[in-house]
């Protein structure tokens, strides 16, 4: 994602952040959702389009927290955001070992229906227009073309 | 009867219906509490007939999805089923993209899901 930058850089953002959140708890995550889904809202994107990203961010930031950095607090959570009336792109980074999200199963396969974890890609990838991983899986980047 | 933090019982016969307190089921400590009252109804009180009314539920991520499939879980393995009921359209779609559609058995009003026993 070295790109990135550019992609951040490149639009006219109504509105833009560039944080690092703790990840001792998901729970430090809920001021940043709450910023982004009133901008959403504010800049005129529909209740369906917002809940899309809400899922979204829901489970790109627990997956930081929670797998990526396994609740050390000693490390970040690195969130880039970018809002305007048609266009959402986030960054997240966490400072874990990654993951190959071509490995993981097909939650939708028989087999694998009554397993209870391993939606939360899925989900992103149905709701998002774009959603690309960095070589290493420890950053997910993330659009939605309204 | 057990002191619930994030649901309301109703009992018609033998079948509980669960509200839910809490509008979004995300991944924070609440999911851990409901996870644990959830589960009680069936390990604790025996409880084999669930209907689950999302009616005040407006957001839920797939921490939520596994609960309900662990749930689901306990309840068949206690020789019981469950229903859910009062599905948003937005959450609705969580069912449909992930197959759990298939999975559960999801019903329009409470007393569809009701009558489904």
């Amino acid at each position: 994602m070295s790109e990135g930058a550019d992609l951040f850089s490149a639009e006219q953002w109504a509105w833009y952040r560039d944080v690092e959140l703790n990840s001792d708890s998901t729970d430090c995550t809920r001021g940043l959702l709450d910023e982004i889904l009133n901008t959403l809202m504010t800049v005129g994107w529909e209740n369906k389009l917002v809940f899309g990203v809400h899922l979204s961010m829901e489970e790109a930031l627990v997956n930081a927290v929670k797998h990526g950095n396994k609740y050390n607090p000693a490390k970040k959570v690195h969130v880039r955001v970018g809002i305007s009336s048609n266009l959402f792109r986030a960054e997240i980074a966490d400072e874990g070992d990654g993951f190959d999200p071509n490995k993981l199963p097909d939650p939708t396969d028989p087999d694998y229906l009554d397993k209870p974890n391993g939606r939360g890609v899925m989900l992103m990838r149905n709701f998002m227009s774009k959603v690309e991983y960095n070589p290493k899986g420890n950053a997910v980047f993330m659009e939605k073309v309204r | 009867m057990a002191d619930y933090q994030h649901i309301v019982l109703n009992e018609v016969a033998d079948i509980t219906v669960v509200h839910f307190l809490d509008s979004r089921i995300i991944e924070d400590l609440a999911i851990q509490q409901l996870g644990a009252e959830l589960f009680s109804l069936v390990e604790v009180d025996g409880r084999k007939k669930l209907v689950l009314n999302f009616s005040t539920v407006n957001f839920m991520s797939s921490s939520a999805l596994s609960k309900l499939i662990n749930l689901h879980k306990k309840v068949v393995a206690a020789g019981g089923s469950m229903k859910l009921c009062n599905i948003s359209p937005d959450i609705r779609e969580i069912f449909t993209i992930t197959n759990l559609n298939r999975l559960f058995d999801i019903r329009k009003e409470e007393a569809d899901a009701i009558a489904a026993f």
